[in-house]
């Protein structure tokens, strides 16, 4: 479209590889690559192994990819009960007021991660809530953080709703929670799902936060690979690297799997 | 109407039991120095320190150079993804898409193979410096512009571009005058999400191990798990958080305006 010529668009490819590839396809396959090596010091990894993996399934980081999917799991639907009730409650409000609790609910998007964690120990470390050391702190943070993204994703739905489901539902006289019931929330459900996925991602991958505030017992996996490179364990970090971003996909995936039965319907 | 402020109480309770009144406590622990009573001290002490200053600067200077890498480079691509289509871009779209799931500290864990003391490329220390840093931001945040320009160029009139390609333009004076101008609001909306999104970033600089590269987050960290000096740590974040907020403030006002 934009460059006609053959010769000039082998050219314009040949500039997208050399950035693309570097870039983006090379951290992943060379953490890939890493995890099934022993050592790294030419150009390609060396001495292959599945030891890494042995030790990433089991033990330690075992709990820890359980601790990760159990947080996400219920950060993630804590985030989305919050996130869809203000958003619901807000579609129904003047502008003005709208405006204002948009606002308040994506602020944590703004606030630092860590000024987060920090903030949330400071408040359950001391009376009338102590939850410092205990795995609720984690679980609270992540949702704090991630209520923001599905508020945002179902409000932008919502402003996407063909209001004319509900007010045909409502002048048929339906009730107003049952029009949200059986015509609002079932139609909202695929963008409901999308965020479900983006909490659970961000939940699964989330380091800052939980830096400040996890108790030894509850060791999400990505606190486990900083553990990991830190001591200079850098081969058993990236295989337990590849074991999050494999569950991660795994969840989403799941995640998706409902949206299409769900829009079958 | 009243009813409906009503059903607005719950999650609002919530977020202020878990957000705002965190964040009130740190204000107020921000100037309550180990010392008892309430005073400013904490702020002076912050403020006069090498530490903070240089880590204020790193930060700033940091999250500004990724930002422009990050536009130059996600222009380039997303440009290379929509106009210049081959076999495969919708892939690689989709694989953008993907990429942004996961998170930051795998790229630095892989620079660390390339780069790093047994790296492939050597062991020259590239990582421990700032410039490592500035890397791994760029290749981790460029997805976040390169997503908003995808969907701006995908309503973008092709009509345009022939025409103006037929009336004699080379592609350089159309990327200029006819696809530059329509994509600038996707620019600056992701343009300062990536600012903020680097001027929080933590897992990266923290993989580095950098002892050179402390950025205001990091400075949180140390001193409130590390040092356990919580006023100390409670003024950096509160600096912190206004620089981000009031940032993400002027992207929602630019991301409104453009209809993003």
């Amino acid at each position: 479209m934009l460059v006609h010529s053959r010769g000039a668009k082998w050219a314009v490819w040949a500039v997208f590889l050399v950035l693309f590839l570097p870039v983006f396809a090379l951290p992943l396959l060379v953490v890939l690559g890493a995890s099934f090596a022993t050592n790294w010091s030419s150009a390609l990894p060396s001495g292959f192994t599945t030891g890494h993996y042995d030790a990433a399934t089991r033990g330690e980081a075992l709990q820890a990819l359980t601790t990760s999917l159990l947080t996400a799991a219920a950060a993630s639907l804590l985030a989305l009960a919050a996130g869809t009730w203000a958003a619901l409650a807000a579609a129904g409000l003047k502008r003005r007021y709208r405006r204002v609790l948009d606002a308040l609910f994506v602020l944590p998007v703004a606030v630092p991660s860590v000024v987060v964690g920090l903030a949330i120990l400071v408040a359950f470390s001391k009376p009338p809530f102590l939850l410092n050391g205990t795995r609720e702190i984690v679980i609270l943070a992540h949702t704090v953080l991630v209520t923001a993204f599905a508020h945002q994703s179902v409000s932008a739905a919502l402003a996407r709703l063909d209001p004319a489901y509900e007010q045909a539902a409502a002048s048929l006289g339906a009730r107003p929670g049952y029009v949200l019931w059986r015509v609002r929330l079932p139609l909202l459900l695929p963008s409901l799902t999308a965020a479900a996925g983006l909490c659970l991602a961000l939940s699964m991958g989330e380091l800052s936060a939980t830096m400040m505030l996890y108790p030894p017992d509850w060791t999400p996996l990505p606190v486990l690979i900083y553990a990991a490179t830190d001591r200079g364990a850098l081969f058993t970090g990236s295989a337990l690297a590849v074991v999050l971003m494999a569950a991660t996909l795994l969840a989403l995936f799941a995640v998706s799997r409902i949206r299409t039965r769900a829009s079958y319907r | 109407m009243t009813r409906r402020l009503l059903w607005t109480v719950p999650p609002v309770a919530v977020l202020t039991l878990l957000f705002l009144y965190p964040l009130a406590l740190v204000l107020q622990q921000s100037v309550q120095p180990d010392t008892g009573g309430t005073s400013l001290q904490p702020y002076a002490d912050v403020f006069a320190s090498e530490a903070f200053r240089h880590a204020l600067w790193t930060t700033v200077w940091l999250a500004l150079a990724s930002t422009v890498g990050c536009l130059v480079l996600g222009f380039a691509l997303a440009l290379v993804i929509a106009f210049v289509p081959f076999p495969g871009a919708k892939a690689v779209a989709r694989f953008i898409d993907v990429y942004l799931s996961f998170p930051s500290f795998l790229i630095t864990l892989a620079l660390l193979f390339i780069y790093g003391t047994t790296g492939i490329i050597g062991s020259f220390q590239f990582l421990t410096t700032p410039w490592g840093v500035l890397l791994a931001e760029i290749t981790y945040f460029t997805p976040f512009v390169v997503r908003p320009l995808l969907a701006a160029f995908s309503q973008l009139d092709t009509a345009q571009l022939e025409a103006a390609s037929s009336l004699g333009a080379r592609p350089w004076r159309v990327v200029r005058r006819v696809i530059l101008p329509e994509a600038l609001p996707a620019l600056a909306a992701g343009g300062s999400l990536v600012l903020v999104l680097c001027l929080n970033e933590f897992g990266i600089v923290l993989f580095t191990g950098a002892k050179g590269v402390t950025t205001l987050p990091m400075l949180v960290y140390s001193k409130a798990i590390l040092e356990s000096d919580y006023p100390g740590a409670c003024v950096v974040a509160v600096v912190n958080v206004l620089i981000s907020v009031g940032l993400y403030g002027l992207y929602r006002v630019v991301s409104r305006r453009a209809g993003a």
